[in-house]
């Protein structure tokens, strides 16, 4: 984003007034907080104005696919690592469809890939996508798939390189703006001119060098196509990764503009694309598509993604309350810990480990671990006993002890004292539960 | 406008460290290995060295009870068998070390007795020729008198061992430097920590060249995005200059078999067996592109995996 000094340059440095601020600096400093709008000036040049514009970008592009509410967002990213602050835009997976193997097969894949989707840590994670490709079969399969495809509600990749046929497969989805694949240095303008016509999304690729496709991907903006996504040519992963990091540095530390686009990579289905599937998520591919995603390989990858896009400043919760650990019953121990995510699965999987059935209260801490939480104040033996409560503990229990966190041994006299309960001070890590829980028994 | 790639140069370079030594060095090992001496981001070819690549470390546990069961099945009888298990690591599985983690010291377990143990790291030794790791069970107490021995038992043979803790770090420094070994720092996802695990450990007479960090390896799932984004930041801090921070890394990632949904019967997720071996495989790749030097894994699916990987990585760019 440019400063407020960026913008007081290209100002008319008047100060009129009529923007209802007193100078042109202080509307200046107001544009940069993005609190006001430029067109609130009545004496701004179409130069500057254009100039604002193309400075108050993103470094990478915002690219849609598809429509409504699986609506695919590609880019708009603003790091080169995670922990900077974060990544905002998960990659898009998408199953390709070929039409070499007949349009039953091609729509039996967009089903596959509209049934492939798991609920996980309570997230819905899917495949998000379907590639149509045109390769040896017919045309005519090609657009009766496309037809199939967009009555569908998941986005679309169409994928050849001939543009009168991407024209008319494009034509039947109607504002469902599928994402086009894709313009290369043989086909450049007919293709330009196909996306224009439909206002789709298009795909720069085949290019042999970085510096060609920056070309490209400017003609392409001069000619009125901005909802790009670039894809860079490479022969093994080393080369992927210095592909995918050239372009994402040059948009977000050079500002270089005709890279600031999104980023698609397609891989095939040998072990290796695979693997490449899982850099991409890592490094810098905005979306991804494959021909095939056994399950077995699918389910890490989309476990991978969900962690890569986390945001950092937000660490992940789970739901306070009680949890039954095995089929717990009224004689089962008592445990609790904190909510933040990391905690509570590690604990959980040490209590699965003992096979003993238990029952886990999980506390509000905004998501903070044992000890963190208590040296903020956000476990305290207060808010225990508040959980205990208001889960009716001691109702659904018919003994009255309670383990809890060696980390936190210094809170059992207060919580014994609110609570009533027997206090007993567990492990200091979770992996010394298993033996305490057998021997407590249930 | 002509494109060019922009590059970055770093000051600082990943401390070269060695394991295991040949006969000419004093020990018994078919070859030593070199971990680090990279002055780059990962697999940043196009811009920085990396004279080693990253190296696949196979854990040996020695006892049954710490792997679970469908993991056990899937990888046969050399489960329950560490002379086994470590000579198969070697000749058919690829491995270029070997970590053998002495779980069944555990007092509350097992307990089997330091005599026992010694002698079972010298049968290992004796059977496989890979540069070798030897970890305690976490037992502090236990552990001060186990690699005591190990470390007498086979001076020379410049074994890395662990884990050296915050709290419990003294015994075990003075085992490696008392017969030429080295020694894994362990830190709990902290950057801080992981630093004065390094400070604690070369005030106490610790060579740098021979330590490793371990920062914690939470795996796919269970937290991987801690790890992943601790081990970028210790890179990076330690390739802009902090030369504490300039000790190789090392991530344990067989901790992908214990995350339940890596083999959980559910069909809708694909086969348990082959989803394990990817989820293990991922957990792995994920630790080299964050920046590990060296990773640990358990199943050899896996590591014939993140070999191919690593591989394709090494390819052109």
């Amino acid at each position: 984003m440019p400063t407020a000094m960026d913008i007081y340059k290209l100002l008319p440095k008047k100060n009129c007034g009529e923007c209802k601020f007193p100078t042109c600096l202080a509307f200046a400093m107001q544009l940069a907080n993005q609190k006001v709008a430029l067109e609130a000036c009545p004496y701004v040049s179409s130069e500057a104005k254009a100039a604002l514009e193309e400075s108050g970008a993103p470094p990478i592009r915002l690219v849609t696919v598809g429509s409504g509410e699986r609506m695919a967002k590609l880019g708009d990213e603003t790091q080169l690592f995670r922990h900077d602050k974060t990544f905002y835009h998960p990659t898009v997976l998408g199953l390709i469809a070929d039409d070499s193997e007949g349009l039953g097969a091609m729509k039996a894949k967009v089903e596959a890939a509209k049934a492939m989707s798991f609920e996980r840590v309570g997230q819905m994670v899917r495949v998000d996508s379907v590639a149509l490709r045109h390769s040896t079969g017919s045309p005519g399969d090609f657009v009766d798939a496309a037809k199939h495809a967009a009555a569908q509600d998941l986005p679309v990749v169409l994928m050849t390189d001939d543009p009168a046929l991407m024209a008319e497969a494009a034509r039947v989805f109607e504002g469902k703006r599928p994402l086009l694949y894709r313009a290369t240095p043989q086909n450049m303008d007919a293709m330009v001119a196909a996306a224009k016509g439909c206002a789709c999304p298009l795909v720069i690729g085949g290019t042999g060098s970085l510096d060609e496709l920056s070309q490209l991907a400017d003609k392409a903006k001069k000619a009125g196509v901005q909802d790009l996504v670039l894809e860079p040519n490479f022969k093994s992963a080393g080369q992927m990764f210095a592909e995918m990091t050239a372009i994402r540095r040059a948009a977000i530390k050079k500002k270089f503009r005709p890279l600031g686009y999104p980023t698609v990579s397609v891989l095939g289905k040998s072990p290796s694309g695979q693997m490449r599937a899982a850099l991409g998520v890592m490094k810098y591919s905005s979306m991804v598509l494959m021909e095939d995603m056994p399950r077995e390989f699918l389910y890490p990858l989309l476990a991978l993604r969900q962690n890569i896009f986390t945001d950092p400043q937000v660490p992940i919760q789970v739901k306070p309350g009680v949890y039954s650990v095995g089929e717990a019953t009224d004689k089962s121990p008592l445990l609790f810990t904190t909510n933040f995510s990391l905690t509570y699965f590690t604990v959980r999987a040490d209590i699965e480990k003992s096979r003993v059935p238990v029952w886990l209260l999980v506390v509000d801490t905004e998501g903070q671990s044992v000890m963190t939480a208590f040296a903020a104040g956000k476990l305290t033996p207060e808010s225990v006993a508040k959980a205990i409560e208001t889960e009716k503990l001691k109702e659904k229990r018919s003994r009255d002890d309670i383990i809890i966190p060696g980390m936190v041994s210094r809170m059992s006299g207060k919580l014994n004292e609110l609570t009533n309960m027997k206090v007993v001070v567990g492990p200091r890590e979770s992996t010394g539960l298993s033996k305490l829980l057998k021997n407590l028994g249930g | 406008m002509v494109f060019e790639v922009p590059k970055e140069k770093f000051p600082g370079r990943i401390r070269e460290v060695a394991l295991g030594a040949t006969k000419d060095e004093g020990g018994t090992r078919r070859a030593k290995l070199v971990a680090g001496g990279s002055n780059g981001l990962p697999f940043h070819g196009f811009e920085s060295e990396a004279p080693h690549k990253p190296i696949i470390v196979m854990d040996v546990v020695d006892t049954v009870r710490a792997v679970p069961e469908a993991l056990a099945n899937s990888m046969g009888p050399v489960v329950g068998n560490p002379v086994e298990w470590a000579k198969r690591c070697e000749s058919e599985w690829g491995a270029d070390a070997v970590v053998l983690k002495l779980q069944s010291a555990n007092p509350e377990e097992e307990n089997r007795s330091v005599e026992q143990l010694t002698a079972l790291v010298k049968d290992v030794l004796s059977a496989c020729s890979l540069p070798m790791m030897v970890y305690g069970c976490g037992f502090e107490e236990k552990d001060a008198k186990l690699m005591e021995s190990v470390s007498n038992a086979t001076k020379g043979e410049r074994l890395f061992i662990g884990l050296a803790e915050e709290k419990a770090f003294k015994s075990l420094a003075a085992a490696s430097m008392a017969n030429g070994h080295g020694i894994v720092a362990f830190s709990n996802l902290d950057i801080n920590l992981a630093k004065q695990m390094n400070i604690l450990l070369m005030d106490f007479g610790v060579k740098p060249e021979n330590i490793i960090m371990d920062p914690l390896m939470a795996a796919l799932g269970m937290g991987l995005e801690y790890s992943y984004s601790v081990v970028e930041r210790l890179r990076q801090g330690a390739l802009t200059g902090d030369t504490v921070l300039q000790m190789p890394i090392i991530c344990d990632c067989s901790c992908a078999w214990n995350v339940p949904e890596a083999l959980e019967e559910d069909l809708s997720k694909g086969r348990a067996e082959l989803r394990g071996i990817y989820w293990e495989a991922m957990t792995a790749y994920a630790a080299v592109v964050a920046g590990a030097d060296m990773v640990i894994m358990r199943h050899p699916s896996s590591v014939a995996k993140l070999r191919e990987a690593l591989a394709d990585l090494g390819g052109g760019a």
